[in-house]
């Protein structure tokens, strides 16, 4: 038992640069941080934009749209900054690190980025589990406080900028941005049809620019060592460099920060150290548990956004999890459909109803008792789920599913055949069902 | 006196906002703080002090994971059940706790001392398995390390969750 364990910095690292955590203010300064909060403070609006164009940054929290672009499309009237706090998406756990260790860099952007859209506040929306982070983020807020770059009018801005952390209280759909405004604006934290898009109607009606933590703390570095120095590291479409989280069946677990022209493989052998001995890779997942899976013989796919595109599937949040050869698929399955179905904020039928009969056609699979022809109707199911719903939740059930059907049908086909699971309690999941008991929430018997 | 202070609490956190709605998140967690859990009570307390519909604040309390609609023992501990943690020994984590308490997931302790739960990710993959007492993350948790986190429990007096 030990807390957070970190990787040493990676060559190419602008983030997590250092060892362990800068959560002194005198110390990030002494790197040089807090020099784009003044310097940049009274800089025009449309060269921040372009700034931030010219460097090719793209959204790290899931959906990497380019930033520039979604800063020019901020409305008028009194605005505000969002940070995507909420890191929710299993296997992804860089926000927290990122948090804990430089959590200046994220107030830091967060001052640049409210002054440039004239913003008089910004709102951090962290999950509501992340006690000790949010802690941490108070704590550099105030010493921003006190050094005059929160609560105060830096030379040149617009005017003072406030930044407030808001913790949220245990709900993954309150990632997806609509659904986060309206957990912010104090309802429950169901998704909104778009548009109205946040730029124009987002906080209290207001436009608003919402971003992930890493998008936001890579801001500062992106202007201090201005966009073409940035924008060097890249592929095709994507720049810069990625906090890759690192989990699963795999020797060295963590968070690594990479070249978006690293491959998988660089980061789960070269990183990670491949899966344990005498075990062999099985698949991964690329980008968090929504992600469809990639196998084996495609870990030469790059980590930038339009090469997993590419390779059908997605970058996502970063978030690798490693699986060898102990899993069985549809135990995986299983629990994936099922922490989706537990998250399904209900609102739309095609989500609701299908996260739900997602789960029982997998409990009926993996306990022996389906026939073949309800495997053709998952399948079914995801057609009838992709696409249709408010939200990309319901996608987010369906698209692992469908992937792990096509990359394994043989092993669903054998759960029929044989009536039950060929691995048995063998499987990582084994013991948890088919018989996990959900205990959330706790509600009044 | 202890109602004035939650009165006072919940509105620093309104302050903070430009309409009060916003604070009720953190209103409702406030009052958790002090009531361990959500009563009726607890909840028209609250919707005194943010001046809004109990209904509405019942409403979204139960949108989400972290408030309790029913008592829960002195602590709660929860252990991550997701893919990452499930790959790297979850289940016996589990186990070892239900051996423990003598408890299923989602059960008190019959001394009262401690809730059982099961959640989904928080946030700790590469350092699974991860279980999170009162809110303080333990990782890396191995199914040995729960005897001495139990006693521990067993002997400390009421935490903040
Ligand atoms: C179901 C769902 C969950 C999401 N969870 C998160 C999250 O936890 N953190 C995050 O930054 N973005 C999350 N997103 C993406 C956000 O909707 C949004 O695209 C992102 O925060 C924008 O910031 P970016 O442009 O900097 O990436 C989620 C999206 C969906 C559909
Ligand atoms: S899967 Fe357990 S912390 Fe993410």
């Amino acid at each position: 038992m030990q807390g957070p364990t970190y990787a040493a910095p990676r060559p190419d690292a602008i983030l997590l640069d250092f060892e362990g955590e800068r959560q002194d203010i005198a110390v990030y300064e002494t790197a040089g941080g807090y020099a784009m909060a003044r310097s940049q403070a009274g800089r025009p609006f449309e060269e921040i934009v372009q700034e931030l164009k010219d460097s090719g940054l793209r959204g790290r929290g899931g959906a990497g749209f380019p930033t520039g672009l979604k800063v020019s499309f901020i409305g008028k009237g009194s605005r505000y900054l969002v940070v995507n706090a909420d890191e929710s998406e299993p296997g992804t756990f860089k926000d927290r690190e990122l948090m804990l260790r430089n959590p200046h860099a994220l107030v830091e952007g967060c001052v640049i980025l409210c002054n440039a859209i004239g913003a008089g506040a910004a709102y951090i929306y962290i999950r509501g589990e992340y006690a000790t982070e949010a802690l941490v983020l108070d704590a550099a807020v105030a010493q921003a406080r006190q050094r005059g770059y929160v609560g105060a009018t830096l030379p040149g801005a617009p005017g003072a900028v406030e930044v407030y952390v808001h913790r949220g209280a245990g709900a993954y759909i309150c990632g997806e941005e609509t659904a986060l405004l309206s957990s912010l604006n104090g309802e429950r934290g169901q998704p909104t049809a778009k548009p109205p898009f946040p730029a124009v109607s987002g906080a209290w009606a207001s436009p608003t620019l919402l971003n992930n933590v890493e998008t936001v703390a890579t801001v500062p570095f992106i202007l201090a060592m201005g966009c073409k120095t940035y924008s060097e590291l890249r592929t095709e479409q994507t720049t810069g460099t990625r906090l890759m989280s690192l989990s699963g069946n795999v020797a060295r677990p963590g968070n690594y920060e990479l070249p978006v022209t690293a491959t998988f493989g660089d980061l789960i052998d070269g990183c990670g150290g491949g899966v344990p001995a005498g075990r062999s890779l099985k698949c991964f997942i690329p980008g968090g548990s929504s992600a469809p899976i990639l196998m084996p013989d495609q870990l030469d796919v790059q980590i930038a956004v339009e090469t997993c595109a590419a390779a059908g599937t997605m970058a996502g949040s970063g978030a690798v999890i490693v699986i060898d050869d102990r899993t069985c698929m549809v135990q995986l399955a299983l629990r994936v459909a099922d922490f989706y179905r537990h998250e399904s904020c209900g609102k739309c039928t095609p989500c609701r109803e299908g996260t739900r009969w997602m789960v029982e056609l997998l409990k009926k699979v993996e306990s022996g008792q389906a026939q073949r022809a309800e495997i053709d109707l998952l399948l079914e199911l995801c057609d009838r789920m992709e696409g249709k719903c408010l939200c990309p939740l319901g996608d987010a059930c369906a698209m692992p599913v469908r992937s792990y059907l096509q990359h394994f049908r043989a092993e669903f086909d054998a759960h029929v055949e044989q009536g039950g699971c060929p691995g048995g309690a063998a499987s990582p999941f084994g013991a948890l069902y088919p018989e996990l008991k959900r205990s959330l929430p706790l509600v009044p018997a | 006196m202890a109602i004035d202070t939650l009165y006072q609490e919940i509105q620093t956190e309104i302050a903070k906002y430009p309409d009060r709605r916003s604070a009720i998140l953190a209103a409702l967690r406030l009052a958790q703080t002090k009531y361990r859990w959500l009563s009726p009570e607890a909840f028209e307390e609250v919707a005194r002090c943010i001046d809004l519909p109990v209904a509405q604040c019942q409403a979204v309390a139960s949108f989400y994971d972290m408030y309790f609609l029913a008592p829960v023992g002195r602590h709660v501990v929860e252990v991550c059940t997701n893919v990452s943690c499930c790959l790297v020994g979850a289940p016996d984590v589990v186990a070892a706790f239900e051996r423990e308490l003598g408890c299923a997931l989602g059960e008190t302790s019959t001394d009262g001392a401690v809730t059982l739960r099961a959640v989904e990710c928080l946030g700790g993959c590469g350092w699974a398995p991860v279980v999170s007492v009162d809110h303080r993350y333990l990782e890396h948790f191995q199914p040995g390390d729960a005897a001495q986190v139990v006693a521990d429990l067993r002997a400390a007096p009421a935490e903040e969750h």
